[in-house]
C-alpha cells in the first residue's frame, strides 16, 4: 500500500504527471506540468472524423505531455504496451506489488465509475492506478474526479484493451528515474519560446493560429449546408472546449497559470506577468465564444455563423498578442 | 476569469461530480475552484446525449419492424456508430453492414458474434435480442 495523495486536476494528462512526479519527490503543479510539456495548442483536423465530426483539440496530442516532460526534465519513464489482455493485468498487478503508482491510458466509455453522462467513446484518458484493493478491485487516482475511485478488474481491462482510434494497447506507464533538484529556469525559458513559436509561425492550417482562422471559415461555410448538421458541428466545438481531456477555455487558464507561476520563479517577471494577465482574458473569450454557440444552437433559433466566425478570428488575433508577448521574455 | 465568477450551475450531465476549473483570486493568484457545472457546457452535452438517444431510438423501431438486424439497435445503444463499430471490431464497415440484415445476422458464426460481444461488452444472446418494452 503506497502513501499516495489523490488530487483534483482540470485535466487527465498534466493531472496525473503532476501527482505522479509530486510523489517521487519532485514537486510540480498541474500547471507547470502543462507548461513545460509544451502542451498548449490549438490543432483542427477537418479529414480525422470522431462520430462524424472533426477532430478539434485544444492541447497537444495524446502521450504528448508524457513525453515532453519526461525529454525536458532528463525523467525516466518507462512506456509498456501489451498485445495480450492477460498479461496486461498481470504485469499490472505485479507492478503494484513492488509498491509502484502507475499511469494508465484509457478509454472513458469503459470505466465504470465514470457517471452515463460522461461516457463517450473517447479512448485516450489518463489515470493512475495506485492499489489493488482486494483481487477485484484497483484503486484509482482518476485526475477529473474529486476523490479516488474503485474500479473492478474486468472494467479496467476493457477500458484499457478498447480497439480503434487512439487505442490504449493495455499502456503503462511509471518512472524508474526522477530528478528531485531541477533548475526549471532554463526549460521554462525554452518551453515559452517554442510554445508562442509553435502557435505564431506552423505555416499549415492544420495547428496554432492558422488552425483557428481555418475553423472561422468552415463556420462561415456552414450556412451554405444543412442546419441540424451545422447545429451539431457548432456544439461539437463547445464539447471539444470543455470536455473532451475537459479543458478547452479551461487549456487557456492553466497555461495563464503556468505564466503566473513561471513569473514568480524568475522575481516577480513583469513581462510573464502581464502575459499571464492576458492569457486569462484570452480564456475569457473563448467562453464568452461558447456561450454565443450554446444560444445559438438552441431549437428554432437562427445562426449567426458571420458574428462567430468573427468572434473566433478576433480571439487568434487576441492569442497573437499573447504569443507575441511571450517572445518578450529572455528570462533576464 | 476570477473565482467568484467560476460557474456554479448545477448541472445535471456533471451527475453530482466537480470539475476543477483554474481561476484567479483576489491576490491574484491563479488555483482550481472546483465548479458543480456550466449551462453552456451542459447544452452541448445534452445534445450530444440526445443525439445519441435519438439514433437508439429510431434504431429500435427499425429493428421492430424487422427491416434490421438487432445489432443495428445494439450498436447505438452501446453509443457507437458505423465507424467507432469497426474501429472496435477491425471489421469492414460493408461487411458490417450485412449483418444487419436480419436474414444474414441469424446466421452468424460464434467466432464473429464473439468479436461483437468483446468490443460492445454484450453476451451473445443480448445481441441477438432485441430488449423488450424499451422506449414504450
Amino acid at each position: 500500500m503506497s502513501n499516495f495523495l489523490h488530487s483534483h486536476s482540470a485535466h487527465c494528462e498534466s493531472g496525473v504527471m503532476s501527482s505522479m512526479l509530486s510523489h517521487h519527490g519532485l514537486k510540480l503543479s498541474e500547471p507547470m506540468v502543462f507548461g513545460l510539456s509544451s502542451a498548449m495548442t490549438f490543432v483542427y483536423l477537418p479529414f480525422i472524423k470522431l462520430g462524424g465530426l472533426p477532430l478539434i483539440a485544444y492541447r497537444g496530442m495524446p502521450k504528448s505531455i508524457i513525453k515532453n516532460i519526461r525529454k525536458n526534465l532528463d525523467i525516466k519513464m518507462k512506456l509498456e504496451t501489451f498485445r495480450d489482455v492477460k498479461k496486461g493485468e498481470e504485469r499490472l498487478d505485479e507492478l503494484l506489488e513492488e509498491g509502484k503508482v502507475v499511469g494508465a491510458q484509457t478509454s472513458v466509455y469503459w470505466l465504470e465509475y465514470f457517471p452515463d453522462e460522461m461516457r463517450f467513446h473517447f479512448n485516450a484518458h489518463n489515470l493512475i492506478i495506485y492499489d489493488k484493493k482486494d483481487a477485484d478491485t484497483y484503486m484509482i487516482s482518476d485526475p477529473v474526479f474529486e476523490n479516488a475511485q474503485e474500479c473492478s478488474v474486468k472494467s479496467l481491462n476493457k477500458a484499457r484493451f478498447v480497439k480503434g482510434v487512439m487505442a490504449p494497447k493495455g499502456l503503462l506507464y511509471y518512472p524508474e528515474h526522477v530528478p528531485t533538484d531541477v533548475d526549471l529556469k532554463p526549460v521554462i525559458i525554452k518551453t515559452i519560446k517554442k510554445t508562442a513559436k509553435k502557435m505564431l509561425n506552423t505555416p499549415v492550417p492544420i495547428e496554432g493560429l492558422k488552425a483557428i482562422k481555418s475553423l472561422a471559415k468552415t463556420i462561415r461555410k456552414l450556412q451554405k449546408g444543412d442546419k441540424r448538421y451545422a447545429k451539431l458541428f457548432l456544439g461539437h466545438i463547445v464539447r471539444m472546449q470543455e470536455e473532451i481531456g475537459t479543458g478547452g477555455a479551461g487549456f487557456r487558464y492553466i497555461y495563464a497559470s503556468f505564466l503566473k507561476e513561471s513569473s514568480e520563479i524568475f522575481g516577480n517577471d513583469e513581462t510573464l506577468k502581464e502575459a499571464s494577465t492576458m492569457m486569462l482574458e484570452v480564456g475569457d473569450e473563448w467562453r464568452d465564444f461558447a456561450l454565443n454557440i450554446a444560444k445559438a444552437i438552441k431549437p428554432k433559433k437562427e445562426i449567426p455563423y458571420d458574428a462567430l466566425a468573427d468572434q473566433l478570428l478576433a480571439i487568434a488575433e487576441q492569442e497573437a498578442t499573447v504569443y507575441r508577448k511571450m517572445l518578450e521574455f529572455n528570462g533576464k | 476569469m476570477d473565482i467568484n465568477s467560476v460557474p456554479q450551475d448545477d448541472s445535471s450531465t456533471y451527475a453530482k461530480h466537480k470539475k476543477a476549473i483554474y481561476a484567479v483570486d483576489e491576490d491574484g493568484r491563479v488555483g482550481t475552484v472546483k465548479s458543480s457545472g456550466w449551462e453552456v457546457e451542459e447544452a452541448a452535452t445534452k445534445q450530444a446525449l440526445h443525439d445519441l438517444e435519438e439514433q437508439a431510438r429510431d434504431a429500435y423501431e427499425v429493428v421492430k419492424k424487422g427491416e434490421k438486424s438487432s445489432l443495428y439497435f445494439h450498436m447505438f445503444d452501446v453509443r457507437m456508430d458505423l465507424q467507432v463499430l469497426s474501429e472496435s471490431t477491425g471489421f469492414f464497415k460493408w461487411t458490417i453492414k450485412k449483418d444487419f440484415d436480419p436474414a444474414k445476422f441469424a446466421k452468424i458464426s460464434e467466432k464473429r458474434i464473439g468479436v461483437y460481444s468483446e468490443a460492445m461488452g454484450k453476451t451473445p444472446e443480448e445481441l441477438k435480442e432485441l430488449p423488450k418494452g424499451l422506449y414504450e
